[in-house]
This record gives C-alpha cells, sequence and structure tokens, in this order.
C-alpha cells in the first residue's frame, strides 16, 4: 500500500457491481448476525457482562501508562523480555534485530492485526526471511497475495471454489477438490511441516495482564499454540492499548469477544502464556519477546473523545453488522481494519490526509454502536473525525486537509441566509422560481445527484403556503 | 530503545493527566451468580463439548488405564503419547504392562526435551493423553496446565488428544475457577482452556475439524 490518500468512493462502486462478492459477504453476515443474537438471547447477561467488559476496558484506559509499566515489570520478572514502538519502522526493526540474532529464515505468524498494520511480511520477505500466515484464512489470503477482508475472517471474501482454485495454482501437491475438509487437511499437511522446522514463531496478543505478566490468545484452530510453542523464539506483537489491569479482567472480555467476533461461548483454544520454557520443562519457546508498539495510538489516547476508539476489542461485530461493510466488503477499505472501527482507528493512526475519506464510509445509522460489546460511541467519533477533516487543528494527524473552499463558502452562505430574515426569503422565493433550473451536474450538487434523484422545489415556498392559509409570519 | 519507552509513558502521562477518567465500578455479579447445580454441571459440559464434535469415555478411578487402552485398541490407534513422571502415567504404564493385552497401543513416554525428538512427534504419534485440572460448565472447556512432566505439546500434536477429568473437578465459570483457586497468585508458563478438537470455518464458513492441532478431542470422564 503506498501513502497516497486511498479512494473508498471508487473501490465500493467497484465492489458493488461483483455480484460474486456482494453474495460472498452477505450470506457470511446475515449467518453471523443471526447465530450471535442466539448467543446474547439472555438480555439481562447481555447487559451485565457487557456493562462489566466496557468497566473493564475503561478501568484499563484511567490507568494505561501505570499498567504498562506494571505489564513490563512483571513480565521481565517472568522473563519476558519487553520492548517499545514509537513506530511501525521501529517495531519492524526490533522484530528484524531478533531475527537477525537468531540467524532466522523461517517465520510461522498466526494472525495478528498489529503485523498487518506493521505490514510485517512485506518487510521481513526484503530482508530473506520467509513469514508463513498459519491461520488458514490468512494464509489463503497470503497465497493469493491478498489483504485480509476482515479481521477476524480474512477470507470471507473468497468462496469454496475460488480457494479450490488458488490451491490448486500455488500448492504444488495440491490436486483440484472443492470438499472444505480435504482443502483443510492439504493445508494442514503443509504448515505442520513449516511449524516444525521455523526458527521463530510471531503471534498477537488479545489481552495482556498487567497483574501477572501473562499474554492471553484465543483461536480455534491451534495454530497459535504451535507458533507459540514449537519455534525456539517467540515474539508477541501487541498495540499498547491490549493491556488489562487483572487476571480476573480476562474472563468477561473473553466471553464479549468470542460471542460477538464468531458467536461462539469460547473459542477452542484460549492460551495464557506467562513464560518462556522454565528449568526442566521440556517444550515451548526459550525465548519470548514483547513488542508494545504506540503508531499514533497515544495521540489518539491524549483526546477524551477520540481515547474511546482504545476500548476496541477486536471482534468485528461492528463490520459484521454495517450495512455499508455487508455490501462492499473489506477491501474496498484499502486498511487493515476495515468497516466502523477502522474508519475512526485508521484516520487517526495514519492521519487524515490519507485515510479521511474513510469517516464518511458510515451511513450513521448505530448499528455498529448498537451491538459493540464494549459500547464505543463509533459514530460520534465519526461525526467528529468528518469536522476534524475539513477544520484546521491539532488532534487528529491531517486536520484541515480535507478542507474544500467551495464547501466552506456554500455552508457559510447557508449560515448567513438563515441567520438574516430578509436573505432567506428572498433565497426561498429564488430557490422555487429558479431552483428545478439549475442542472444536476453543478459543482458539489453532483456529489448528490451523482447517487441519488436531484431534489425537486415546490413553486411555492412554505412561508407563502402558511400566508395564503392566514397564518403570520413570526 | 528505552527513548521510545519514555516518549511513549511521558506522552501518555501526560495526555492521561490533563484530561483524567474515572471508570464506572467492574461488577463481576453477572459472573458470580452464574450457576449450575452439581448433577447439570457435566451435563452441560458434556453438551456444549459435543456440540463442537468432542468425545466422552465414562469411567472409573479403577478402571480408567484398561478402559482407556481398550477404546484406543478398538480405534486401531497405533500409540500413545504419556507422562511418565505423573501419576496417571506412572498408573498407564504399570497397569498396561500387567494387562497383557496384545495388538493394543505402544506406550511413547515424553521424557526428554521436544528437540529429541521433534520429528517422530509430528510424523509418528498417534494420540497423547493429559489430565486436566478440571472443566467449566458455561462455556464447555477443559483447564490444561502444561508442566514439566506433561508437556505442552502432549495435548496439540496428536491426532488425538484425551484428557482425563475428575467428574468432582468441576466449575460454573472460568472467572470462578480462576479467583477460586488463585491463579493470580502464581500463572504458569503456560495455561489453557481447551474446549474442542482445533477446528477452523475459515473456507467458506465451513466447518473443518483437526486443521492444525488434534482432530479428534475425547474426554475421559473418572468417576
Amino acid at each position: 500500500m503506498g501513502e497516497t490518500s486511498i479512494n473508498f468512493a471508487k473501490a465500493s462502486s467497484a465492489a458493488l457491481q461483483d455480484q460474486q462478492l456482494r453474495g460472498n459477504f452477505r450470506r457470511a453476515m446475515d449467518g453471523l448476525m443471526s447465530k450471535r443474537a442466539v448467543q446474547f438471547a439472555d438480555t439481562a447477561e447481555w447487559n451485565g457482562v457487557r456493562t462489566l467488559g466496557a468497566s473493564v476496558r475503561l478501568r484499563a484506559l484511567s490507568k494505561l501508562p501505570e499498567l504498562l509499566e506494571k505489564l513490563e515489570a512483571n513480565c521481565t520478572k517472568n522473563g519476558i523480555q519487553v520492548h517499545w514502538a514509537s513506530t511501525t519502522d521501529e517495531a519492524n526493526a526490533i522484530v528484524l534485530s531478533i531475527m537477525q540474532r537468531v540467524n532466522a529464515k523461517l517465520v510461522v505468524k498466526g494472525k495478528s492485526m498489529v503485523s498487518e498494520e506493521m505490514h510485517l511480511n512485506a518487510f521481513l520477505e526484503k530482508h530473506g526471511i520467509e513469514s508463513l500466515e498459519s491461520d488458514l484464512g490468512e494464509y489463503i489470503v497470503q497465497l493469493d497475495e491478498a489483504m485480509p477482508s476482515h479481521i477476524i475472517m480474512p477470507a470471507i471474501h473468497m468462496n469454496t471454489k475460488q480457494i479450490a482454485h488458488l490451491f490448486k495454482q500455488k500448492i504444488k501437491e495440491a490436486e483440484y477438490t472443492e470438499d472444505v475438509a480435504q482443502l483443510t487437511d492439504l493445508a494442514r499437511r503443509v504448515l505442520r511441516k513449516k511449524f516444525a522446522t521455523a526458527d521463530v514463531g510471531i503471534s498477537g496478543v488479545n489481552m495482556a495482564v498487567a497483574e501477572t505478566g501473562t499474554l492471553c490468545l484465543v483461536e480455534n484452530e491451534g495454530n497459535g499454540r504451535m507458533s507459540t510453542t514449537v519455534p525456539p523464539v517467540h515474539i508477541a506483537v501487541m498495540g499498547l492499548e491490549k493491556v488489562v489491569e487483572k487476571l480476573e479482567d480476562v474472563p468477561p472480555v473473553i466471553s464479549l469477544l468470542t460471542r460477538s467476533a464468531t458467536a461462539q461461548p469460547i473459542t477452542t483454544y484460549v492460551n495464557m502464556i506467562s513464560s518462556p520454557r522454565k528449568e526442566g520443562e521440556k517444550d515451548g519457546p526459550n525465548e519470548i519477546h514483547l513488542v508494545i508498539l504506540d503508531n499514533g495510538r497515544s495521540g489518539i489516547y491524549a483526546d477524551e473523545e477520540l481515547r474511546n476508539t482504545l476500548r476496541c476489542i477486536r471482534c468485528g461485530a461492528c463490520m459484521n453488522h454495517c450495512p455499508v461493510y455487508t455490501k462492499v466488503g473489506g477491501h474496498a477499505y484499502q486498511a487493515p481494519y476495515p468497516g466502523p472501527i477502522g474508519s475512526i482507528l485508521m484516520p487517526q493512526v495514519e492521519g487524515l490526509e490519507k485515510r479521511g475519506e474513510l469517516p464518511h464510509a458510515c451511513t450513521m445509522c448505530n448499528a455498529c454502536v448498537e451491538i459493540c460489546p464494549v459500547k464505543i460511541p463509533i459514530v460520534e467519533i465519526m461525526g467528529r473525525l468528518r469536522s476534524e477533516a475539513v477544520h484546521p487543528g491539532d488532534a487528529v494527524r491531517g486536520a484541515g486537509s480535507h478542507a474544500s473552499k467551495a464547501e466552506a463558502m456554500v455552508w457559510k452562505g447557508w449560515s448567513m441566509t438563515y441567520a438574516s430574515p430578509l436573505a432567506y426569503q428572498f433565497a426561498t422565493a429564488l430557490l422555487a422560481k429558479l431552483g428545478n433550473a439549475a442542472p444536476a451536474s453543478l459543482p458539489l450538487l453532483k456529489e448528490w445527484t451523482n447517487v441519488r434523484a436531484k431534489p425537486r422545489f415546490a413553486n411555492r415556498t412554505l412561508h407563502a403556503l402558511a400566508r395564503e392559509k392566514g397564518i403570520p409570519d413570526v | 530503545m528505552s527513548e521510545s519507552r519514555n516518549a511513549i509513558l511521558g506522552k501518555l502521562r501526560a495526555g492521561r493527566d490533563a484530561h483524567p477518567l474515572t471508570p464506572p465500578e467492574s461488577d463481576f455479579a453477572v459472573l458470580r451468580n452464574k450457576r449450575w447445580d452439581g448433577a447439570e454441571r457435566l451435563e452441560r459440559i458434556k453438551r456444549m463439548m459435543e456440540a463442537v464434535h468432542t468425545e466422552f469415555l465414562e469411567t472409573t478411578e479403577a478402571d480408567w488405564p484398561a478402559d482407556v487402552q481398550a477404546f484406543l485398541t478398538a480405534q486401531g490407534t497405533r500409540n500413545l503419547l504419556f507422562g511418565p513422571a505423573t501419576e496417571a502415567g506412572g498408573r498407564l504404564s504399570s497397569e498396561w504392562a500387567a494387562s497383557g493385552m496384545a495388538g493394543g497401543p505402544e506406550l511413547i513416554p515424553y521424557a526428554d526435551r521436544v528437540e529429541t525428538f521433534k520429528e517422530r512427534l509430528f510424523d509418528g504419534i498417534d494420540a497423547g493423553i493429559t489430565t486436566t485440572l478440571g472443566a467449566i460448565a458455561d462455556t464447555g472447556s477443559l483447564i490444561v496446565w502444561p508442566t514439566p512432566e506433561e508437556p505442552r505439546l502432549m495435548s496439540l500434536v496428536p491426532h488425538m488428544h484425551l484428557a482425563l477429568l475428575r467428574a468432582d473437578a468441576l466449575y460454573d465459570t472460568f472467572w470462578q475457577a480462576m479467583t477460586e483457586n488463585r491463579w493470580a497468585d502464581g500463572m504458569p508458563t503456560n495455561a489453557l482452556l481447551i474446549s474442542g478438537p482445533s477446528k477452523t470455518a475459515d473456507i467458506e464458513q465451513t466447518l473443518a475439524y483437526g486443521v492444525h492441532g488434534p482432530k479428534r478431542l475425547v474426554v475421559v470422564i473418572v468417576r
């Protein structure tokens, strides 16, 4: 991905034309929404655990610097080496230096959104290190040389047939089959060899516990366990917001996460890793490194309202329920994090110059807010970012970068017109006479009429109609 | 890299101090009050785990080594990885040796560091057996804490994982298990919840089992 700004409008138009893609998403999201509803059918329980989950995240944010220090101290005491990175470049350099020290040639990776944010695979490959995704969805996307289109189900945009063709084309020993069990078995055979021979395993972190220095990882496949147990070195990468205060904070967050994400009461595996291999233990990595990444998060944290973005537990429920995401899919956002959470997170992390269009990828319908298990006010933040994009300021990088002189003049004119009864009367009378003659292709109006009918003006104003009925102007 | 550490923490502290946040109290009542009665717990665990393809073998304290041997023999399992230094491992090796059952699986001890037999572990082991610290009724999960005697990969690499579950070691929720047993006072290298065999739905939402870890999970309920 280059440094130029992305074009969501263009990418989403293309996605809307792709009937196959729309079908794949529609089916998947409908299924996820109804299955999730069953998991939270007990409204009192949902309200209780949701309120608890939100309080756990808010408490962690209220003590964030202290908890990160405590996490570092406890991890270090347990033998986990902690590294800090202000930028993704710095995080990549830290990972590379560990790899070079152990002369690593092959890395197996569990799914990690932060590593997507770092573009870690491409970076490692540039330095001669093979970095293999081991989550089946990520593996499929990597074979396809594409990006994940969902944070929980990276290959949700593809159907079985497409994956069958991909495997046949890219895996040497593959026979063409559309049998999911056989395709899965093929991936198992290929990846098991890699787990057994990899030099380093990389994982993300769903939650890090300050109290005990424990890294929590939830997963269904076992690839997370493989990546963090078999290779001699394990590197975990996490955004700095992923810390929680106490071990007892873990169960409610995991319950919200797994039920919201895939409608499972829990995932097959919940890993709690607290140290590298100890004296006498027969397996597990000899070294564990934890890389804590900022990448703009400390800036987000400084703003009282935007800070709420950092509550996110990365469950993906907001995208599953978003009418925009479910129509256009994840790739249209051209970002590691798509959907509603991506639309507020990406502009804050990468700047409004590059990502200022994303907060507009929203109908403000509030579906994401209703579903968010930790009650993030996504739509309010979306509105705030729209405003930041056109007004100079320093809360978000690139504030004011989407300002348009023509738009500003129109709003100014609108405000002046509405502030003066005389100007208002004149303007409405003029629109009643001439408004319908204005062509749909006028600048600014065109943005609206591209996808909607041009509004028709009545030939008499409301004031005139009221006067006829004997209602006087105030 | 401590420069970044100090810069990040300094920025966070300044941001927080300028706009402090008072979080609401965390009320754990929703987890504290989640209870099932004794008989219901095990039924619920079985129901939830069976829904994700877990198998169950019911046995008794006296008979479990023989019942496991008979089960694996009937399955055609060639061998079983076990921890020879555990109490359960001791019973397995002595009782299987004494049983004189012909054609049963071979017992393979996990007695050395993984580096010495990684190849065989990945390519020649059919099943592994571990103990558990109990199970959780809320989610249908086994609690597994690997130890030097029962290493981590025993429950992950073999195609079948057998897990011994004492029928009196059941908890209502994950939260209760960790708070009642004061886990926070000393976490092991790796603590695990296991709720079924390895699975994925990454190909068009179609469930497939055994993508990376065990294809079968057999819970041996010991009463």
